[in-house]
């Protein structure tokens, strides 16, 4: 076991996955020579290359084209994108290319790509450095989606979508990179795809969340332990496909679900949580499913200010925790 | 040069001048950590953004990049609006909501710094179709980078302009680096501009260090675009001092870069032509630098003394109407 923060745990992974499997390449703006702008390929150039790990123009739908065509001919391309803000040019290569191939070749092709790209705020990064982008991603079947909120998740999630056989989009968000530090065994594991992690137990509601927001549901569930509220707290890890299961046992078990997002709320994936729970636990509620998440506005406003009362916190999940807690 | 006169040719100086000091200030904020985010500085790359909007009024307009300080202070934003909004202060001139990348000033028509690199082709030509539909004479310049050529979107506004015949002038700033990867590497062609003549528009390219050279191009096409004859792409190759973003290691800047970055400065160059001349006295100009110093260091106490936006502010300028 060594301690290591989320940005090395990703470079860990990239480079195992790398030394054991010469099909995979890196594909990504600034990711050779200078090893990303967050460090996150720091050294794998020079250990693999210019055939492995690829400086691309800024050209987002080139970079996930070419990794597509390359999977398509049996590469296993990890392609960065610097920020997740940075997608959109690529959406079409995304959702209209790699999610559909298998589909519409009847399983003749598939699609073993996986997209890195950091995403949400917390870094003063303003309005196009600070997205969170995944619900879009999550309507899009044929895609998965992925979202670690720690060192041990991203390494093992990373490796898991390397050796997926469909297209992963994984998010990494960028407030953790340098900020959460982990145990993680220096043995080869993975991390599966499509199971959550229950992060905390409790009995009074479930707390569903991902990414950053682990951290700040965590500390508002130590903050409720205080006030004699027990609040079970889940990590999604993967947000498509939805780990039903371990979210409907435990709202079954709390009968009270909280959702928290940095997403905005509407068309977010808290809407797709709550109406599974209402499909499927309806019975079993015993109070209004809640979403605690960014607001409707176009994207995060620069002002210090302005992305604190953006951003959910530990203080405004409590809030809210509570409400539902005495409902 | 014959053609500007002395006021004209201190006036320009004074723009170039407040644009370095603007920038060097900035980097030096910036290392304090007194400026939340990042900031993309324009210094080295002043003769580009004056020499093109020296040909401009309020009326026309302007697309800019990350790297948009010099274009704002070129097309004649207020230097202590800007400076807060750097801040991230209430009395920046997008209210703190937007930040170093993303300046935008309705009044001088400047349509935006841009955290998306070729993000502004498209618009360009939208703003252009509007001159050309109200039958105005309103040019629009669209400024983009070296890095962002290779961006699709560059490709289909280019391509656009010229089948409309819009009244729009690509300003390819080629300061050799798209973020940390060099030109040479990243672009197919060997001078930008020679891709005009896929799109069948005029295509120069110039010394972007040389204010008179980027005068005198920026000035052609700018003609041609007002008359109606459609758009061009000018190039403009020059460096910048500072790397990508303010905390870039600069890894890829060798030291024999750097010392010729000081060679071809084009503030120094600049000068040295006007004295060289007789143009203006070298009085003039000092006068001008320390002007520009107080007027940064103005700014700077404006935008430290100014407010925080409030909460509410997070919420507001959404819609027009909520319905």
């Amino acid at each position: 076991m060594s301690k290591i923060n989320v940005i090395q745990a990703i470079r860990d992974a990239l480079n195992e996955e790398m030394a054991a499997d010469e099909r995979v390449i890196i594909l990504g703006e600034d990711v050779g020579r200078i090893g990303g702008v967050f460090r996150a390929t720091d050294g794998l150039w020079q250990k693999y290359g210019d055939n492995r790990v690829i400086d691309m123009p800024i050209a987002e739908a080139a970079i996930v084209g070419a990794a597509i065509g390359a999977a398509l001919n049996g590469l296993r391309p990890v392609a960065e994108i610097q920020f997740a803000d940075y997608i959109h040019p690529a959406f079409d290569q995304i959702v209209n290319e790699a999610a559909k191939i298998r589909y519409r070749s009847a399983g003749g092709f598939h699609c073993p790509i996986v997209v890195r790209a950091p995403a949400g705020g917390g870094i003063h990064g303003a309005l196009y450095h600070s997205q969170s982008v995944e619900a879009y991603f999550c309507h899009a079947p044929g895609l998965k989606v992925v979202a670690p909120s720690n060192p041990y998740d991203a390494k093992g999630l990373l490796k898991a979508a390397i050796r997926n056989p469909d297209p992963v989009i994984y998010f990494e968000f960028k407030a953790t990179y340098r900020t959460v530090e982990d145990d993680v065994p220096e043995d080869d594991y993975v991390v599966p795809l499509g199971v959550a992690a229950v992060k905390r137990q409790g009995r009074d509601l479930t707390l569903l969340t991902y990414g950053m927001m682990v951290h700040e549901s965590l500390q508002a569930a130590e903050m409720l332990d205080k006030e004699n509220v027990d609040v079970e707290v889940i990590d999604l890890r993967t947000l498509l496909p939805l780990d039903r299961e371990t979210i409907l046992t435990s709202v079954r078990k709390t009968s009270k679900a909280l959702i928290v997002h940095e997403a905005n709320k509407t068309g977010g994936l808290g809407a797709e949580l709550a109406a599974i729970i209402s499909e499927e636990a309806f019975e079993y509620l015993d109070g209004p499913i809640t979403r605690v998440t960014g607001p409707d506005v176009p994207a995060m406003p620069f002002a210090p200010t302005l992305e604190a009362a953006f951003m959910p916190s530990s203080a405004k999940i409590a809030d809210a925790a509570r409400k539902l807690a005495a409902y | 040069m014959a053609e500007l006169s002395k006021d004209e040719l201190l006036e320009i100086y004074e723009c170039m001048q407040l644009i370095r000091t603007f920038e060097d200030r900035v980097s030096g904020l910036f290392a304090e950590g007194k400026l939340p985010g990042f900031v993309h500085l324009y210094a080295g790359e002043e003769a580009i953004a004056v020499g093109v909007c020296s040909h401009l009024t309020d009326d026309d307009f302007i697309t800019s990049t990350h790297r948009g300080h010099g274009h704002c202070i070129a097309k004649g934003v207020e230097i202590n609006p800007m400076m807060a909004e750097l801040y991230g202060k209430e009395t920046g001139s997008c209210k703190g909501k937007g930040g170093s990348m993303h300046i935008a000033d309705v009044d001088k028509g400047m349509m935006g710094a841009n955290g998306i690199v070729g993000g502004g082709g498209p618009l360009a030509c939208g703003s252009g179709l509007t001159a050309k539909v109200k039958g105005t004479d309103q040019v629009t310049i669209c400024f983009f980078g070296d890095g962002a050529s290779e961006q699709g979107t560059m490709h289909e506004a280019m391509n656009l302009a010229k089948i409309w015949k819009l009244p729009v002038v690509f300003v390819c700033e080629n300061n050799g680096f798209a973020e940390s990867t060099p030109v040479g590497y990243h672009c197919s062609a060997k001078d930008i501009s020679d891709r005009a003549t896929a799109y069948n528009m005029p295509g120069f390219t110039v010394d972007g260090t040389d204010f008179f050279a980027v005068h005198e191009a920026a000035g052609e096409a700018i003609a041609r675009a007002r008359q109606g004859e459609g758009p061009s792409l000018v190039e403009c190759k020059g460096f910048r001092y500072y790397g990508h973003f303010e905390g870039d290691a600069k890894a890829y800047y060798t030291e024999e870069m750097v010392a010729d970055f000081k060679k071809r400065d084009p503030i120094g160059k600049f000068r040295q032509g006007v004295l060289d001349r007789n143009l203006v006295s070298e009085a003039e100009l000092d006068k001008i630098d320390a002007q520009a110093k107080q007027t940064i260091e103005d700014a700077v106490k404006f935008a430290e003394e100014s407010a925080y936006p409030a909460l509410e502010e997070c919420l507001t300028d959404v819609y027009v109407a909520y319905a």
